[in-house]
């Protein structure tokens, strides 16, 4: 577990976990766990299945409340108020299968108000797909789909990038092409957060890697990033 | 229009257009319904007159069960859900423009069906029929506001389609009677419709009100 943040740092985190816990009935799905997520970095959450990695990607993204302990991203702020700052890819492709990838992405990007998003067409090249492809999502590869998620995640332009198992179902020169893609995107001083179980493929950016046992955190260690 | 709410309402359409789920399977049942009706009731006389209201009404209705308990199937579906809960734009709105796309779906359904219901119940209007243009639109509107906020409220229930029916029908009963009144009304011309209609503009009033109220709650509840 990491010390919590000394005073002066805390307005120059991305998001803070203090003492968070996340129970599900009389499961605890995360037990008093506390992180500090620096700007421009990217962590890696590492753990078996179940061990509330999933859990805490969600708490950070706003979708879950922590049922004790406190988070707060981009200073004091709770994740559900600032969302439109944080980008939350999940397993699933979170996509309309009926829809072509550009409509699903020109939907999307319709629905952030005021806030500035790469074009579709740009976002769609820049992980790999063809933005003319006139197939509807549902008969895409599981790998394309993973693809179109990224683009749907990364077209408003997101500080806080949070991916749970992005290279599920891609081949790993696919995977290879979405790390420099992200590693490119963290440069713009961006938070990553990814949960894997393929570590190896995480290991050029991963400039922490967070491993989680039964909800709580087991190591919180430098990685060795190369991108 | 604000610009989300439009924005939801075209790809509600668009991919209904590319599927006509909705629109086929609500045709199928309502038409099944009006039939079977009219084999269990001599369609002949005056009676025809009295239950033809009812069974349009109850017609719409079922059909329009169908439809709602696949209102939110889409969203929860590949978690879709979640990427709207992480779009800053108001969850109204996405719940207001689905609700305009299944009113315009069972609005053409009720179209479709309407000229084989007047011929399988040989009906002819002795009352004001300009009314039923009125009197249609209010009642499919407070079943379908209704039915997709409790679609919503029970979207992570194991047994949602059996909830749906439960809540709904016994909080769509005001409506629906004044929707099967006022339809009788207007069909037999023995009284006057206009407190039913009234009662069914004021029941969409109030329950359209509290559903855009409340709906952010159930949205972005866990």
């Amino acid at each position: 577990m990491t010390p919590p943040a000394p005073e002066a740092a805390r307005a120059n985190h991305s998001a803070r976990l203090e003492t968070v816990s996340k129970l599900f009935g009389s499961f605890a799905a995360l037990r008093q766990v506390s992180v500090d997520l620096e700007p421009g970095r990217c962590y890696v959450l590492i753990g078996e299945n179940g061990a509330g990695k999933s859990t805490l990607l969600r708490i950070l993204a706003g979708l879950l409340r922590p049922s004790h302990g406190h988070v707060r991203v981009f200073g004091d702020q709770q994740p559900h108020q600032v969302r439109e700052r944080i980008g939350y890819m999940s397993h699933a492709p979170m996509l309309y299968d009926e829809l072509t990838a550009q409509e699903n992405l020109r939907y999307f990007a319709a629905l952030y108000p005021g806030r500035e998003c790469l074009s579709p067409v740009e976002v769609l090249r820049q992980v790999g797909l063809d933005p003319e492809l006139s197939r509807p999502l549902g008969q895409y590869s599981q790998g394309m789909r993973q693809r179109t998620s990224l683009a749907r995640v990364l077209m408003p332009v997101p500080e806080l990038l949070l991916l749970d198992e992005p290279f599920s179902n891609m081949d790993v020169e696919s995977a290879h092409q979405m790390v420099e893609l992200l590693a490119r995107f963290r440069q713009g001083n961006r938070t990553i957060v990814i949960t894997t179980h393929q570590r190896e493929l995480a290991a050029p950016i991963a400039d922490w890697v967070l491993a989680l046992h039964a909800g709580r955190v087991k190591s919180f260690e430098p990685g060795s990033p190369t991108l | 229009m604000p610009r989300a709410l439009w924005t939801h309402l075209v790809k509600d359409l668009r991919i209904e257009w590319r599927s006509l789920d909705a629109i086929i399977s609500m045709l199928f049942f309502s038409g099944l319904v009006v039939v079977l009706f009219s084999i269990a009731f001599d369609p002949r006389g005056s009676f025809s007159q009295q239950i033809a209201g009812g069974v349009l009404c109850v017609a719409t209705m079922f059909a329009s069960v169908s439809a709602l308990n696949q209102a939110w199937a889409r969203e929860i579906r590949h978690r879709v859900l979640d990427a709207q809960r992480m779009v800053p734009a108001a969850g109204s709105e996405l719940f207001l423009a689905k609700v305009i796309a299944n009113f315009l779906f069972v609005t053409i359904v009720q179209v479709i069906l309407a000229p084989f219901f007047f011929i399988f119940y040989n009906l002819h209007v002795a009352g004001n029929g300009w009314l039923l243009a009125l009197v249609l639109p209010l009642g499919t509107w407070a079943l379908v506001g209704n039915g997709i906020f409790f679609a919503a409220l029970s979207i992570s229930s194991r047994n949602r389609e059996l909830l749906l029916s439960l809540i709904l029908f016994p909080i769509f009963i005001p409506a629906l009677l004044a929707m099967v009144q006022s339809t009788t009304s207007i069909l037999t011309g023995d009284s006057d419709p206009t407190l039913w209609i009234k009662m069914l503009a004021g029941y969409d009033i109030i329950f359209t009100t509290a559903s855009l109220l409340l709906f952010d709650v159930i949205f972005h509840a866990e």
